[in-house]
């Protein structure tokens, strides 16, 4: 009981963190509003000349657009790292190494905080507008808000190892530009990855990149069939967080707190 | 209350094996006050992190309040306090009362034990005019107190201090070791504290380890210490001669018994 307490707070702590920065998200709902309107128009083009392309009506292109542009802010598909990174580099991680809780769990509470206020300030102006100007699918399926939460768990796992990496790199730089280039690549943010061809379609479609971004569109758009899909996002979310806890030991072992 | 035997830790630099500290052994009784001097980068913050349990080591063992820092990290936590200098614990963006919210929830503290604890640590640092500001907009003194209270909210046998009072002006410095003086004399918490300020030691502590090449090279008071170095007016040209005059020094058996028997040097 008193451990969902401090989840909870921690939960709150994350989605009041991030709503401090008002014009941060508003800025960040802006522009990925304004990048949405310009890849949905070349997806129209791209859909004009080529229809049905990835299966995909064009409605469901325009959609599959938008949605990806929603998930920006709580998948950040443009990789950013948790925030306990900076706190390696500091060596304030000493603290969170000190604490008697898991920092796999309370990093978990404090990144789902985060992400509900980015689907709100940042993942509900895209579609909304999107919607206004472009003709879009409804969501298929009732699974969808499972499938989003999912994907952001999926996300968080794999920034967790991510960030985590900083322990060994004292610095951390270049592990982020590489995740952030295999999430926006593989997750299907670029281009849906049914227009991958043959193999590589297979390789990015087995990926955990897919469950953050494309899995849980094609789960609105119903293109998937969502139980399998959830299985495919569950699985991932459990392999990723097992290694995250897997890797935490390893570190605590490992750490060396930088500076003084 | 804490205890060392033989304890070391060896860093890997480029590939070969760096020892930080070596063969450390002492003992601190329940309810002492005692600080740990040192140069830079002689060893006293992995120590500090070996006990709290943050650093493996490799050599050597300790225990802390009767435990093992490393196998029993999360027992040990809920029963010492732990403050770094030039660290935070606290939650940046959060107001300083609701990061102290989630250290009473990490630690498992009673509501009404930590109200009673809060209003008493709010009331002897002066928390009150700002327990409702943002952790960053925090001066470093402020900052300070709100750490120290962060690491006696689950009220811990056993305080751990590295450098508490860096950086903070001479009120500042002159509250924070008034308040730490009364936690030990009131409370009767242990207390470790490392610092390169020697007002701290003179002021605080009854009993100094100073720790050289990552070896115990002094056990003993104050006093003890001033007399190393007759002729020396102040502490700090004492402690400043020991510095200078220090050489990685062979292995040796430091005391083993915080009283009676003379102090041993190898400085």
């Amino acid at each position: 009981m008193a451990a969902f307490v401090l989840y909870l707070r921690l939960f709150q702590y994350g989605f009041r963190r991030h709503s401090t920065y008002l014009a941060a998200a508003l800025a960040g709902a802006f522009t990925n509003t304004v990048f949405g309107v310009l890849r949905a128009y070349v997806l129209i083009a791209l859909w004009e000349a080529r229809p049905g392309l990835a299966g995909y009506t064009l409605a469901e292109a325009v959609t599959f657009c938008f949605l990806t542009q929603a998930f920006i802010g709580p998948m950040q598909v443009f990789g950013r790292g948790l925030s306990f990174g900076d706190r390696i580099r500091s060596g304030d991680i000493a603290f969170d190494l000190v604490r008697p809780a898991p920092l796999l769990a309370w990093s978990l509470a404090e990144d789902l905080g985060r992400a509900a206020y980015l689907t709100l300030a940042r993942s509900l102006p895209p579609t909304i507008i999107g919607a206004a100007l472009f003709t879009m699918v409804a969501p298929v399926s009732p699974w969808f808000p499972l499938s989003f939460a999912l994907g952001v768990v999926v996300s968080f796992g794999w920034r967790y190892l991510v960030t985590l990496t900083s322990c060994w790199t004292t610095d951390d730089r270049g592990i982020h530009t590489l995740s952030a280039l295999l999430t926006m690549f593989f997750s299907g943010m670029v281009l849906p990855l049914g227009l991958f061809p043959g193999w590589l379609r297979t390789v990015a479609e087995a990926l955990p990149f897919a469950a953050m971004v494309q899995v849980p569109a094609d789960v609105w758009l119903g293109a998937e069939p969502p139980l399998q899909a959830l299985g495919f996002q569950l699985l991932w979310a459990v392999a990723l967080m097992g290694l995250g806890a897997l890797l935490t030991v390893a570190a605590r072992r490992k750490v060396v707190v930088q500076g003084g | 209350m804490i205890e060392t035997i033989s304890l070391g830790r060896d860093f890997k630099v480029r590939g070969t094996l760096v020892p930080a500290v070596r063969d450390l052994s002492f003992r601190v009784g329940a309810g002492e006050f005692v600080g740990c001097l040192g140069p830079n980068g002689a060893g006293k913050s992995t120590t500090i992190k070996m006990l709290t349990g943050i650093l493996t080591p490799t050599h050597g063992r300790a225990l802390v309040a009767g435990l093992d820092p490393t196998r029993q990290r999360k027992a040990l936590a809920r029963r010492i306090g732990v403050v770094f200098g030039q660290r935070t614990t606290l939650w940046w963006d959060l107001p300083l009362r609701d990061s102290f919210e989630l250290v009473r929830l990490l630690y498992k503290v009673d509501r009404n034990r930590f109200r009673q604890r809060l209003a008493e640590l709010t009331e002897v640092l002066e928390l009150a005019p700002f327990l409702r500001t943002p952790v960053r907009q925090l001066s470093l003194g402020q900052r300070m107190r709100g750490d120290i209270t962060a690491a006696l909210l689950h009220d811990p046998e056993v305080l751990v201090l590295d450098e508490p009072t860096i950086g903070l002006d001479v009120v500042a410095k002159a509250e924070v070791r008034s308040f730490l003086a009364r936690l030990n004399a009131e409370r009767g918490t242990t207390v470790l504290l490392t610092t390169h300020d020697l007002g701290d030691i003179e002021r605080l502590c009854r009993r100094v380890l100073l720790i050289d090449h990552g070896r115990l090279a002094f056990d003993g008071s104050v006093a003890e210490l001033r007399a190393l170095v007759p002729g020396q007016e102040s502490i700090e040209d004492v402690v400043a001669h020991l510095y200078l005059s220090s050489t990685p020094a062979a292995p040796r058996t430091p005391r083993r018994t915080p009283d009676a028997d003379p102090p041993t040097v190898t400085a």
